[in-house]
Parts: structure tokens; C-alpha cells; sequence
């Protein structure tokens, strides 16, 4: 038996009391906290490689080969098992990010976000381009059952809030070693200086391509779980302003902390909910302001609010 | 005596600029050498060179009898020969214990874990030991851009000593570092240096230390050897006198020396 | 034989347009190292500013004003647009980021561009302008059998004189020679008593009336509505990446490459189009890391 420590057993307490306040909350609410979280893996596989200091402006890549897989899953192989459907997310995702790592890992700073960016808009100008996957309009998700059980169509959204839960969790708590691991740690000193890294007898490259096959395939689950949610995939998942949002959450949290991304892709989803009720057409600015706000007053995001506090509890005692 | 590190005919130009011209150095296990010569004289590029960062021209390398010409800095690390920098090369916004735990790491395998902890107790008490080593215990929980600049050059030096490698080239390791702190530092590092019997070169301005360090002495000057030879005979060739000394001394600590 | 001569044509159309469109990023790149995301905005203000005067100009209770009056009016709203949005932005926002890491410049340009997208809305509402007059007054020719619009073969000539007067900026004059040096090494430059804060705000002026200028003369070849400079600035990426980020030769031999690509893909394989754009991007950085015209630089250590 593994011992856990204290941010594991926050972890798992956050997870049992959202699904447990997920039982009473109403509907739009379940749905909201379903794609925050979502969205919050997504956003951790761009977290990842920040870390190691890469920004990639096409994590939305990923993101839409786990939406489509989950689609064309269902559409087209009539799988509708929840849990196969997600893997094969994941799997093609990481069998995508081995190949196109062998690239990537060449590039860093604003090659690897042009890049990577490119790579993203590559999907999207061919699914844009494939009527048998509905072109631009994308397609409806077919209903998905787990282990042989086809939930009703009131528990539906319930249960893959449970699942979503399950998942981030489970990504959370391994994250949670991985930051602090070999590979995790080492990322960061790559982000540090690659030369001393590449001085201890290390590979730079294999350490990032590491990383990166990691990251897709946790974004990928954050786009199947999406998919899942949603109901609903189209092209738009592999254009490059999703990998803005994705970037725009990243930095709202920070990389100080496993659950930071959850927070603030909840912080996001709020707020955008209410934003675009009533101010339509400033959303984007909104975003634009705060991210500036973001840069100049918390340039370790959102996080960092809970460890000044911390901190400033610590020295008061 | 068989030769641990040895060069023939390296050359290496950067366009019009030669920065070494028919390099054949040879040294046997367990030497100390130093190694003097005016900024550009093609020291760091030697270094450089040897230790894979920069393709040469033309030459060839061979360490422990092996050729290593084409092999990737890490590879050669792996191989056993580890190198300092004129500019403490350590990852700045990480602590000091960080940074020795991440070499401790790297040392023991190629392939870091990706759930295994990195900080283990085991490593934490080898990485105070060093430290203990180097007498940089007070810095021990200090991010590194927060350590001055003497025991940053330890701390490089430190992790260079932590793959346990059979050779180590210090590129200017009193370079940046205060007149009075030279020598501890100098000290500190020599003697960790024999308690590992490590075969060292080191490029150095300062007469006095090279003196009081080196056995043998290599003196360039614009990409070549103009001596080589026990260190009072080197520094009373009149060519080293004119070319090196009289120009190098106080010099020492001039950023942009690499070429 | 007829269609290869039409992909010559198309491409070399659709190249001296996204050459005019990656013109500005490259100028900005090189002198400030701000690969400037807010770039497809700022022709996209061009194109609204254009669309929105030209619209005005014939609608005006005296339809008899000539109609060589808008082409001039488009040009007038680049250049005030430009300069109106390039000065505000430089002084007001990027003056008080600079020295910041390249690629926090990306996300702050990021931040500008969701800002300037609704700001645009804001200004001139969602619904799409036409401009089409100065487009159609032009008329087409017929060039070895191919019908092709005038408009299109006059933005050649603009791109064609708009890369030579950068370059013989750049080249033959001594605010040219003084930028080229801030290119080189700005801290040089700066030891050297170049005012370099003037370069920047001179630099980014430029490269803004660049951007507005491209969207100012797409603006009669299209409808302007939301979401254009979104969709703008990713191609500007690939034709700077692919010629090599800074470099303004690097920006024409970027455009005519993606440009040629584009036009055979869609004569030949139009389920192709996006996909060879990103596709030669990724084809030259795998070979060539730099670009086409890049410099790599090694770290000293």
C-alpha cells in the first residue's frame, strides 16, 4: 500500500464532495462542472509542458483526436463502451504525438507554439475538408454505456460528471508524482538550462518527447470526456483559438499546483457563462484584459493567491 | 603510460577566425593541467571542442584510446570526461539542493523515472554530504539566483564531480570569483578533486594559482600550443612572456573569452 | 499546360497578398523579437476602416464623386488606422512589456488580439461590409485565355513596390542602416547612442500601417466581418515561419512558396488547401529549423 500525503488526500476529499454536491445540483450546473473538468485535463497536458518550458498553442490537437475518436467510435464501429472509447482517445493520440514529437522536440520558445500551432490547424483544414465526418458542422456523439450498463437518460449527465471525477483525479494524483519524479523534475531543469541537463549525461530531446507523448495523452482524455459531455464534435476543436483558451487557462492557474488547472478552468467556465448572457460581444475582451492582469499582477496564476496566503498564515503564527 | 585524453591535428575556424590550429595534446591519467593564454586564444573552443558542444574542423579525439569525435556532450559525459563553465552553468530558479538532487539523478541513470520521487532521503543526505564537501551548506535551501557567484562556480564544479568521471576540464574556475575567495576556492576544489583521483585540466588566468596547482602547463595563443612543459619552465619562455603573461595577467575575468 | 499556367497565376496572386499580410509581422519581428499575435487584427481594423469608408464614399448623396477617390481613400485608412492603433498600442502597452521573455510577447499580443477582436465589434458591430466598387470599377483582362480581375494584378504591383521600399529602407537610408543595427545587436546599438525606444515605436507604427494597409486593399475583394484577423494571422505565421522569422526577403520567398503551393492544391486536390499550407511549413522547418532565410545562433557557454 502506497502511503499518501497530504495534497493526495485533498485531492480525493475535493473529488468524493463535487460528486457528492453534484447529486443535489441542478442540471446546467452538473454540465458545467462536467466540461470545466474536462477542459481542466486539456488543460494539464499544456500545464506539462509549460513546465518545461514550452508553450504549445495546439494542445487543441489532441484535445480534437480524442473528441473524434469518441465520435467516429460510435458512429462509425458502433462501440459505444465509455471506457474503450476514451482509451482509443488516448491511444491514437499517443500514437500521434510519438510521431509528430520526433519533430517537435527539435523546437523550442515560439517555434514549438508556431509549430505545434501548425500542426493543430493541419487536423482542422482536413476535417474541415471531410463531408464523410460532416465538414465544418462535425457530428452528434452516439449515447455510451459503461461495463455492459446503459444509463437512463436523467442519470446520464450525473454519472459522467462521476466519471469525469473519477479521471481527474486519477490524472491529478498521477501528475501529482509525476511533477515530483524523475522525468517531472528533470523537465524542469530543461526549462532551466538545457545545456547543464545535456552536461549530466541527460537527452534534453528524450526527456521533452517524453513529456510531450504524456501531455497528448492526457488532453486527449480531456477531449473524449468533452466529446462525451457535449454530445457534439466538430472541427472547431482543432482550431487554433481553442489552444488559446487552453493556453488562457494554463496561465490563469499557474503550474504551482496539480489542482490549479481545475480551479481556474472552473473560474473560466463561470464566468464565461455568465459573460457571454450579458456582454456578448466583450467576452473576449474580458478574457483579453484579465490575461493581460494575469501577466503583470500573478505571473504564477491564480494559484498564487493560496500560497501568498499561505505564506503570510505561516508568518503571522 | 597510456594516454587518457589525447588530440591530434585539431583545427577549428569560424570563418575567417582560427580558433585552433593543429592541436595535439596528449595527457596521461592523473595529471594536473593547466592551461593559460590571452582571451581568444582558443581555450574555451578547446574545451568546447573536446567535450563535444562544437564540431571541429578537422582532427581527431580520442578519449581512454577511444575516438569521440562526433559523440553528443552527454555521450562523452556518460563516458566519464565532465566539464565546468566560465559561467556557473545551474538552473537558476531551482534551490541548490535541487540542483545537486538533479544531478545525483542524472548520475544514476540515463532514463529518470516518471513516478519514482526524485528527492529521496537517500539523495538528500549524499547532496549534504557534498555540500558539506564544498562548504556550501548555508546555501542549501537558497535559489541559485540568490547565491553569489563564488559558490555558484563550487555548486558547477560540484555536479560536474557527481558522475564520478575519470577526467574533468574547468573552464576558468576562479573566473567572476573575488581575489580573496580565489584560493579556498582553489583548495576546496583540489582536494575534492584528489579525494576522487580525477585527472584535471584547467584553464586559468591567475599566475598564482596556476602555479601552485599544476604539474604540467599549456600556454596558446591565437588557436595554438606555444608550450608545454613543467609550469617554471613554461612561464619563463620569453614567447609566453610575450604573447601571454604580459598580456593575460589581470585579465581574468573579461565576459565573451570563449572564442 | 493551361492549368498549370492558372496555378501561376493564382499563386502569384495569392502570394503578393500574403506577402503583403506577413510584410508587417516580419518588420515587427526582426527589429523588436515580438512575434506579434495581434497582427491579423490590425488588418483586420484596415479592412473595417476601408470597408466602412469606401461603403460611405458611395453612398454619399453625390454618387457622382469619381471612383478613383476611394482607391485613395482606401490607402488614407490604412495609414491613419495604422497610426492611430500602432502609436496607442506601442505607448500604452507594450512600452511598459518590453525586456519580457519572446514568448510571454506571444500571450501579451495573445491578450491584444482578444481585446482588439471585440473592440472591433464594438466599433463596427457584427454584421459584414461590402466594398466591392473599387474591385469591380477595375474590370478583368484576359491574359492568355484566363480572365483575371485588374484589382488582383494591381496588388502584385503594390506588393512589388511595397518589398522594394522596405527594402531600400532598410538598405540604402540611415534610419535603414541605424534599424539594421538595432537588428543586429541591440545592446550595440544601444551602447552606441541609438535611441532604440524610437526605433521600436517607429518600427511597430510601421509594421501596424503594413497590416491595415493588406487589410485595407483585401478589404473590396471580400466581406469584412468578425473573426478575418483570426483566421489572417495563422497564415501570416506559416509564410514568416517558412521564410524565416525577421527577415523581410524570407517573407517574399515564404509567400511565393505557400502562395504556389495553395493555388496547385486547389487546381489540383482542393481537399488539400489548409492542409498544404501547414504541410510546407512543416516540410521546411524540418529541414531547414531557421526558415529559409533564418540565422541560427549557438549559445556561448
Amino acid at each position: 500500500m502506497m502511503r499518501l500525503d497530504r495534497t493526495e488526500l485533498c485531492l480525493i476529499a475535493a473529488a468524493v464532495v463535487l460528486a457528492a454536491g453534484g447529486l443535489i445540483a441542478p442540471g446546467w450546473l452538473v454540465f458545467l462542472l462536467t466540461m470545466a473538468f474536462a477542459k481542466a485535463l486539456v488543460v494539464q497536458g499544456v500545464v506539462m509542458q509549460m513546465r518545461a518550458g514550452l508553450v504549445s498553442f495546439g494542445q487543441g490537437l489532441f484535445y480534437c483526436v480524442g473528441g473524434y475518436a469518441v465520435g467516429m467510435g460510435g458512429q462509425f464501429f458502433g462501440l459505444t463502451d465509455l471506457a474503450v472509447l476514451l482509451s482509443a482517445g488516448v491511444l491514437a493520440a499517443m500514437l500521434l504525438a510519438m510521431v509528430l514529437g520526433l519533430l517537435l522536440t527539435r523546437y523550442r520558445d515560439i517555434f514549438f507554439a508556431m509549430l505545434s500551432l501548425a500542426f493543430s490547424m493541419i487536423l482542422f483544414g482536413v476535417l474541415v475538408k471531410s463531408p464523410q465526418l460532416g465538414s465544418t458542422d462535425g457530428f452528434n456523439v452516439v449515447s455510451w454505456t459503461l461495463f455492459g450498463w446503459s444509463p437512463a437518460k436523467e442519470t446520464a449527465p450525473m454519472a459522467l460528471l462521476t466519471v469525469t471525477l473519477v479521471a481527474g483525479l486519477a490524472v491529478a494524483l498521477l501528475l501529482h508524482r509525476y511533477v515530483q519524479a524523475g522525468v517531472g523534475v528533470l523537465c524542469e531543469a530543461v526549462r532551466e538550462n538545457e545545456v547543464r541537463v545535456e552536461y549530466l549525461g541527460l537527452s534534453p530531446r528524450w526527456l521533452l518527447y517524453s513529456n510531450y507523448v504524456a501531455a497528448a495523452a492526457v488532453s486527449a482524455l480531456g477531449g473524449g470526456l468533452t466529446a462525451l459531455a457535449a454530445g457534439h464534435i466538430d472541427p472547431e476543436m482543432a482550431y487554433w483559438t481553442t489552444s488559446g483558451e487552453f493556453v488562457f487557462i494554463a496561465l490563469l492557474g499557474g503550474t504551482g499546483h496539480v489542482a490549479a488547472p481545475f480551479l481556474a478552468a472552473l473560474v473560466f467556465a463561470v464566468v464565461r457563462t455568465y459573460a457571454i448572457e450579458f456582454v456578448p460581444h466583450s467576452w473576449q475582451m474580458i478574457l483579453g484584459f484579465t490575461l493581460l492582469g494575469v501577466i503583470v499582477f500573478l505571473p504564477k496564476g491564480l494559484w498564487s493567491l493560496f500560497s501568498r496566503a499561505k505564506a503570510k498564515g505561516a508568518a503571522a503564527s | 603510460m597510456t594516454a587518457i585524453l589525447e588530440t591530434r591535428a585539431l583545427c577549428k575556424s569560424f570563418g575567417a577566425v582560427t580558433a585552433a590550429k593543429d592541436l595535439n595534446v596528449r595527457i596521461t591519467k592523473g595529471e594536473v593541467v593547466g592551461v593559460i593564454g590571452s582571451n581568444g586564444a582558443g581555450k574555451t573552443t578547446f574545451i568546447n571542442m573536446v567535450t563535444g558542444y562544437l564540431p571541429p574542423s578537422s582532427g581527431e579525439i580520442l578519449f581512454n584510446g577511444r575516438p569521440i569525435l562526433g559523440h553528443t556532450p552527454r555521450a562523452i559525459t556518460r563516458a566519464g570526461m565532465a566539464r565546468s563553465f566560465q559561467v556557473a552553468q545551474l538552473f537558476p530558479e531551482l534551490t541548490v539542493l535541487d540542483n545537486l538532487l538533479i544531478a545525483l539523478a542524472a548520475a544514476e541513470s540515463p532514463r529518470p523515472s516518471f513516478l519514482r520521487p526524485l528527492r529521496t532521503k537517500a539523495r538528500i543526505a549524499r547532496a549534504e554530504t557534498i555540500l558539506e564537501e564544498f562548504r556550501v551548506t548555508r546555501f542549501r535551501d537558497a535559489v541559485v539566483t540568490a547565491v553569489p557567484q563564488g559558490a555558484r562556480k563550487l555548486i558547477d564544479i560540484a555536479m560536474a564531480l557527481i558522475g564520478e568521471p575519470q577526467m574533468l576540464l574547468l573552464d576558468e574556475p576562479t573566473s567572476g570569483v573575488s581575489v580573496e575567495e580565489k584560493t579556498g576556492l582553489m583548495d576546496t576544489v583540489m582536494s575534492a578533486v584528489r579525494h576522487h583521483g580525477v585527472t584535471v585540466l584547467f584553464v586559468e588566468h591567475d599566475m598564482d594559482v596556476v602555479r601552485r596547482y599544476v604539474s604540467r602547463l599549456l600556454a596558446f595563443y591565437s588557436g595554438e600550443i606555444i608550450a608545454d612543459g613543467p609550469p617554471t619552465a613554461v612561464l619563463e619562455d620569453q614567447k609566453v612572456r610575450d604573447l601571454v603573461t604580459g598580456h593575460g595577467h589581470g585579465k581574468s575575468s573579461q565576459k565573451g573569452a570563449s572564442a | 499546360m493551361n492549368s498549370i499556367y492558372a496555378v501561376l497565376i493564382d499563386g502569384t496572386i495569392y502570394a503578393s497578398w500574403l506577402f503583403l499580410v506577413a510584410a508587417g509581422l516580419t518588420v515587427i519581428y526582426g527589429v523588436m523579437r515580438i512575434l506579434n499575435m495581434a497582427h491579423g487584427s490590425f488588418y483586420a481594423i484596415g479592412a473595417y476602416a476601408a470597408a466602412s469608408m469606401v461603403g460611405w464614399y458611395f453612398n454619399g448623396e453625390g454618387a457622382a464623386l469619381p471612383v478613383w477617390g476611394s482607391y485613395l481613400m482606401l490607402v488614407v485608412c490604412a495609414l491613419v488606422a495604422g497610426l492611430v492603433v500602432g502609436l496607442v498600442i506601442e505607448r500604452g502597452l507594450l512600452r511598459l512589456m518590453y525586456g519580457r521573455d519572446e514568448i510571454l510577447m506571444v500571450i501579451i499580443t495573445y491578450a491584444l488580439l482578444l481585446i482588439l477582436e471585440d473592440g472591433m465589434k464594438m466599433v463596427w458591430g457584427v454584421d459584414p461590409y461590402m466594398a466591392f466598387q473599387p474591385y469591380a470599377e477595375m474590370g478583368r483582362s484576359v491574359l492568355g485565355g484566363l480572365k483575371v480581375s485588374n484589382y488582383d494584378l494591381a496588388l502584385i504591383a503594390v506588393s512589388l513596390v511595397v518589398g522594394g521600399g522596405l527594402w531600400a529602407w532598410l538598405e540604402r537610408t540611415n534610419t535603414g542602416k541605424v534599424l539594421r543595427a538595432v537588428i543586429h545587436d541591440r545592446e550595440v546599438a544601444m551602447a552606441m547612442g541609438v535611441n532604440v525606444g524610437l526605433m521600436f515605436t517607429l518600427t511597430f507604427v510601421l509594421g501596424t500601417t503594413l497590416g491595415a494597409l493588406a487589410g485595407a486593399l483585401t478589404a473590396p475583394a471580400i466581406s469584412v466581418a468578425p473573426g478575418l484577423g483570426v483566421e489572417v494571422i495563422v497564415l501570416a505565421f506559416a509564410v514568416v515561419v517558412v521564410g524565416g522569422l525577421g527577415s523581410i526577403e524570407g517573407a517574399a520567398a515564404g509567400a511565393l512558396l505557400v502562395g504556389l503551393a495553395r493555388a496547385a492544391a486547389v487546381h489540383y486536390a482542393p481537399e488539400l488547401e489548409l492542409f498544404v499550407i501547414y504541410g510546407v511549413m512543416s516540410l521546411v522547418l524540418a529541414v531547414r529549423p531557421q526558415g529559409l532565410f533564418g540565422r541560427t545562433l549557438v549559445r556561448k557557454i
